[in-house]
């Protein structure tokens, strides 16, 4: 809502000497936040209005060009040249004289030009910079003030705007009258209701005939009749000038007149060429098969939910969204029906978000409209187009009215002050509730009427709103209060952190990316056709129509993430990132309760049982150099084992024991893809990136990347304390040639299980191939750590460890010993 | 032992004279101070610490000499031979010192070489920050909850007093999700828009008394740009207990502004509007060390609980009252740690993100 501050001073009297900066602290301490403060471009020097005496038409020039002699209040009229036709001897301009400056430090001089010397410059809005709807000469009312008056203020050229973000719950703040009575209140200073209105005595027959079929969505419908408009009256220039100040463009006196005094007083209207209405006009909701064209020229299929002003001929308008096209105002428009009407708000909601028309009307009676205004906005425009338009009305106006009584809140008056913290008096509570426009009846336990235009007020948590809110928010004091004991983090959220804490210590930087995903980093990541992470759930309305699924793996964000910082120039990178995933499949549709009551139990697990899991994943990726090169050497580039390692140190961090095997899963190589496991629950992969898939998201080879469902593993069991035996180790050194294709990790298994108890640790510390390993082998090399808790292992007790360790190993897994 | 008056003159055994002793004292002083290094210092000991060596040899005299004089010869041969001893003890240590000293020397490094072998990590700073957030909380008793991305709508708006037709669903740029696998039902979900959901979980699952503070990541369907990311992070308070009052809101808001913004830190507040409270403000911070000098930053929202959010969520509001807020992470870091872009904080540039740290 813009507020242009001469409007405001109409009805606030706001103390001389008030700045900008005070209002707008005002506005804000009120709950008006304020978005934005429009001054205009500043004119300086001299800015006259000036009578036209004379208009002589230059010819002989590519363009017609006028000559033009003007009373500027001075003793000789001075000669101005002027391009623009749309003004006529005896009208009053404005006229910038040599020495000003206009906004854009346009500076004007006298200067020959067409031959003749031009004093000075007959303005256009647009040069004034106080409006830019309009080519053409500003040309002032009949009421201009005398040549010679500084037309500054005239034009408005001192008028500050404030622009307000005004919360749906202020409806009635979306007018001059709203926002006069908050301010007067604000500052403290006398203001006038601009919905206050002297009614005039019409008589005579009702304007039209008029039938409301449905009374629980318009619950009042005024109307009056108009005869005898003028079509090509000008709107005049203040009104113009406040609704472009107001963000409102002018397009004829009888929609000018409608939107200005929606702006004043915060009623819609609407104004139908009374010729193009046929039959009694009928509000009802619409019929299957309806369709309306709309003004905005949109032929719209209506559903049986919207509700429509109609005649004989169908429906003429969607109500209080957007008035139809067939009974539009036009150039020849001289008898107007003119519309207020109050329709319930949340029935407009549904219309104008069916048909996305978020129209200024909608907006407001969305948000709440005040019903007594109806008849006082027909008053109002009536009478402008009455002294601007020379209508007349004809007839007494129409006026449906079922409306009920105001509903009364009871509210008990030491409430405020409990929920607030404050110690208001039940005095001030009361003078609070009057000053927003409340009666309020009753001592102690108080019956609250809220006022008309305040439908947001309807519970007792409302109207403590309105008198902490007048009494000052920010004056509540600050008390801290104490929590009783709580248990610390979670199991869950402190392995949470300490993931994302192991992992950046092991040099991975966090990297957290959008959840979006399309079709195509899926195929990019050759997931096969029924591989269950193709199952996604879609957004409806996507940002973008190429990424509108939510992620069913973390790579796809990660891996573009590595190639952002790739395209940056960055060579060596270990990236993590940790956070949900969204498995689509099939679900069944969450359940809608009311809301006056906790749902039930069974209604309630069906509601949480709808929302379907979302695992917490952690995945890396890397690429270049995992150690970089330096005067230590020439560095070593990330591979498989990298990743393996990652996800070892997610489970340690996780206080679970991960074991790996082989595995064969998109998108990693499929000889370089380790199995993750806790116990034989596969909990993740890690390992190469698959060739092709680095070739098709343009990733350097060898890229090495690891994902692991963190919501899989186990709880951590309460680590044992080992006991510590003093006594001296044994140390053993084993080297084993077994097939190449046997994984180590077998071997190392029978190795332990062979060595039993007194194993203390077993570490591989070489793998060969090559001579003399025979072809098709490898040498597996492990040290051995032997030790007893209760004495010093003898050489009988080593010899016979190593023989069984040796004898396990070969049984399972055909290695043997190397000599 | 002899008589008192047999007769004795020291000066008949001429090895045990007091001139005698000296002169091989000297002597071996300065041999051993002429020793350059400890081998010669080896090389020479022998002549002066050795069987055959003058003072080892006077000491032999001394069972010639008669019981009266022996006493008083045995002291001056056995001061001599501590004293070519310690000369010797001193030359050594100097030697050996010195042979260290040019050893460490020789193994001298260039300390300033770099050791970067395993570049640093580091955590995304809203996750550092919003563990700080949490981190406060926890200390005044609170427990972290938490709630699903993908949401039921009921909880996002609906338990949350946001009527199906109401102007605030709409003004929340909502992401709307399908149901099933040919996703043109209506799934009844969405991305939530706000944490403020989790209120509502937490209240239809425990008990009052309630004190928690949620943090996640929320959605809204705006572009990407320097001051909008569609996806961000919010932290949720609730607490939920007799006799919760708007002034409570506030010193546990001041709390935190003072946790994250140092001792100077209070909060400002702005009357406002969200369904879900009532009443409802807005709230700035004070930040003295802002980049562009000491100012109030535009934070979060806050207010009382709505009764109707209690209703829908089975508190009864005759016994309890509550109040909550959320602030914004994005928000919190950009002007905390003086990030102007929001792309930056959004596009995972390893340099932006490297420069946080593992902890904030």
């Amino acid at each position: 809502m813009r507020v242009p501050i001469g409007w405001l001073a109409e009805y606030v009297d706001v103390p001389a000497g008030t700045t900008v900066e005070e209002l707008d602290t005002a506005f804000v301490r009120l709950g008006l936040e304020v978005e934005e403060i429009h001054r205009p471009e500043p004119v300086t020097g001299p800015l006259v209005v000036g009578r036209v005496l004379e208009i002589e038409e230059l010819t002989g020039f590519k363009k017609p060009i006028r000559y033009t002699q003007v009373d500027v209040g001075e003793a000789e009229p001075r000669g101005i040249v002027c391009g623009a036709r749309n003004f006529a001897a005896g009208d009053a301009v404005v006229v910038a004289l040599p020495g000003a400056v206009l906004p854009g430090g346009f500076e004007i001089a006298a200067r020959k030009t067409y031959d003749h010397v031009s004093d000075g410059m007959i303005c256009s809005v647009r040069e004034l910079g106080v409006g830019d709807d309009h080519a053409g000469i500003l040309v002032l009312g009949d009421d201009a003030p005398a040549p010679g008056t500084p037309a500054g203020p005239l034009v408005g050229l001192d008028d500050v705007v404030i622009e307000l973000a005004v919360t749906p719950d202020r409806g009635y703040c979306l007018s001059m009258r709203g926002i006069a009575r908050e301010m007067g209140t604000g500052l403290g200073v006398s203001w006038r209701d601009a919905g206050e209105l002297e009614m005039p005595a019409w008589s005579g027959e009702p304007a039209w005939p008029v039938r409301v079929e449905d009374a629980d969505r318009c619950d009042r419908f005024s109307m009056v009749a108009l005869e005898g408009l003028d079509p090509t009256a000008p709107t005049p220039w203040w009104m113009r000038r406040r609704l472009a100040q107001s963000g409102v463009r002018s397009i004829s006196l009888a929609v000018d007149v409608t939107n200005y005094v929606m702006l004043e007083v915060g009623q819609p209207m609407h104004a139908f060429d009374r010729d193009a209405v046929t039959g009694p006009i009928v509000v009802r909701r619409a019929r299957a098969g309806e369709r309306l064209t709309t003004l905005d020229g949109v032929d719209r299929a209506l559903d049986p939910d919207d509700l429509l002003i109609t005649d004989d001929t169908g429906p003429i308008g969607l109500a209080a969204v957007m008035g139809g096209a067939s009974t539009e105002i036009g150039d020849g428009t001289t008898s107007v029906l003119l519309e207020a009407a109050h329709w319930e708000p949340t029935g407009v909601a549904r219309t104008a978000r069916r048909h996305r028309l978020p129209s200024e009307a909608a907006k407001r009676f969305e948000r709440g409209v005040d019903p007594e205004m109806t008849t006082a906005a027909l008053a109002r425009a009536a009478a402008l187009l009455a002294e601007y338009g020379g209508a007349r009305v004809v007839g007494s106006p129409v006026d449906v009215d079922t409306r009920g009584p105001r509903p009364v809140i009871a509210l008990e008056a030491g409430k405020p002050a409990r929920v607030a913290g404050v110690p208001y008096t039940d005095a001030q509570v009361v003078e609070l509730l009057t000053a927003v426009g409340c009666s309020v009846d009753g001592e102690g336990a108080l019956r609250v009427t809220p006022p008309s235009w305040r439908p947001d007020l309807t519970d007792p948590a409302d109207l403590v709103e309105e008198v902490v809110r007048l009494a000052g928010i920010d004056d509540i004091p600050s008390v801290l209060p104490t929590a009783p004991p709580g248990r610390g983090l979670t199991e869950a959220q402190r392995r949470r952190r300490a993931i994302g804490r192991a992992l950046a210590e092991a040099g991975y930087v966090e990297a957290p990316s959008y959840p979006f995903v399309g079709e195509k980093a899926l195929d990019a990541l050759g997931l096969p056709a029924d591989d269950e992470r193709r199952q996604v759930v879609v957004v409806r309305n996507p940002l973008s129509e190429e990424e509108p699924a939510l992620r069913t793996t973390l790579l796809p964000g990660l891996l573009a993430t590595l190639a952002r910082n790739l395209a940056r120039g960055q060579r060596d990178l270990a990236l993590f990132e940790h956070g949900s995933v969204f498995p689509g499949g099939r679900r069944s549709p969450a359940p809608l309760p009311g809301v006056d009551a906790r749902p039930d139990d069974a209604t309630l697990a069906a509601l949480l049982g709808a929302v379907p899991d979302q695992p917490w994943h952690v995945a890396v990726a890397l690429t270049g150099a995992r150690e970089p090169r330096g005067w230590w050497g020439p560095g070593r580039p990330a591979e498989w084992a990298d990743a393996v390692e990652a996800a070892r140190r997610v489970a340690a961090a996780a206080g679970v024991e991960l074991t790996v095997r082989a595995g064969d899963r998109a998108p990693w190589h499929p000889g370089r893809c380790a199995e993750l496991l806790v116990g034989e629950t596969v909990v993740g992969h890690a390992g190469e990136l698959h060739p092709r898939v680095c070739a098709a998201l343009e990733l350097p080879p060898r890229t090495c990347v690891m994902e692991l469902d963190v919501d899989a593993l186990p709880p951590a069991a309460v680590p044992v304390g080992p006991s510590i035996s003093a006594f001296p180790p044994v140390l053993l050194d084993l080297a084993f040639v077994v097939a190449a294709e046997v994984a180590a990790a077998d071997v190392e298994s029978a190795l332990a299980e062979g060595a039993g108890e007194l194993l203390e640790s077993v570490r591989l510390f070489d793998v060969y191939t090559g001579t003399p390993v025979p072809e098709g082998q490898k040498s597996l090399a492990y040290a051995l750590t032997l030790r007893a808790p209760d004495r010093t292992l003898t050489g009988e007790e080593a010899a016979e460890v190593r023989q069984r360790a040796v004898a396990l190993v070969g049984e399972r897994t055909g290695a043997q010993l190397r000599g | 032992m002899s008589g008192a008056n047999d007769p004795y003159d020291p000066k008949q055994v001429a090895a045990l004279s007091a001139e005698a002793l000296d002169e091989a004292v000297a002597a071996a002083v300065a041999a051993f101070g002429a020793a350059a290094d400890l081998a010669a210092l080896a090389a020479v000991r022998p002549a002066h610490l050795g069987d055959r060596a003058p003072v080892l040899l006077a000491r032999r005299e001394l069972g010639a000499l008669p019981p009266a004089a022996r006493s008083d010869a045995g002291k001056r041969v056995n001061a001599a031979r501590v004293a070519v001893t310690e000369a010797y003890e001193q030359r050594l240590a100097e030697l050996e010192a010195e042979r260290d000293a040019r050893a460490l020397a020789e193994e001298r490094v260039d300390v300033t070489l770099p050791w970067d072998r395993v570049p640093r990590g580091a955590r995304h700073p809203l996750t550092t920050l919003t563990e700080r957030i949490a981190d406060v909380f926890v200390g005044m008793g609170y427990e972290v909850a938490e709630g699903p991305e993908l949401e039921a709508e009921w909880l996002n708006f609906d338990a949350l007093n946001i009527g199906r037709d109401h102007p605030a669903r709409t003004m929340m740029d909502t992401f709307f999700v399908g149901g099933g696998p040919g996703q043109d039902a209506d799934s009844g979900l969405v991305l939530r828009t706000h944490t403020s959901p989790v209120q509502a979980r937490t209240m239809l699952s425990r008990t009052p008394p309630i004190y928690v503070v949620a943090p996640g990541r929320v959605y809204r369907t705006d572009e990407l740009d320097a001051t909008h990311t569609p996806v961000f992070h919010q932290v949720e308070g609730l607490a939920v207990d007799r006799g919760l009052t708007m002034a409570h809101l506030r010193g546990t808001l001041d709390h935190l502004a003072r946790s994250l913004f140092g001792a100077e830190a209070i909060t400002r507040w702005r009357p406002s509007y969200f369904p879900f409270t009532e009443p409802s403000a807005e709230f700035d911070v004070w930040f003295p060390e802002h980049r562009d000098g000491p100012r109030w930053v535009e934070w979060g929202g806050c207010g009382m609980v709505n009764p109707r959010v209690l209703v829908a969520c089975g508190v009864d509001p005759e016994e309890y009252s509550g109040f909550a807020f959320g602030v914004g992470i994005e928000r919190a870091l950009q002007f905390r740690s003086g990030v102007g872009d929001m792309r930056d904080i959004v596009e995972g540039d390893v340099r932006f993100t490297s420069a946080f740290g593992v902890e904030l």
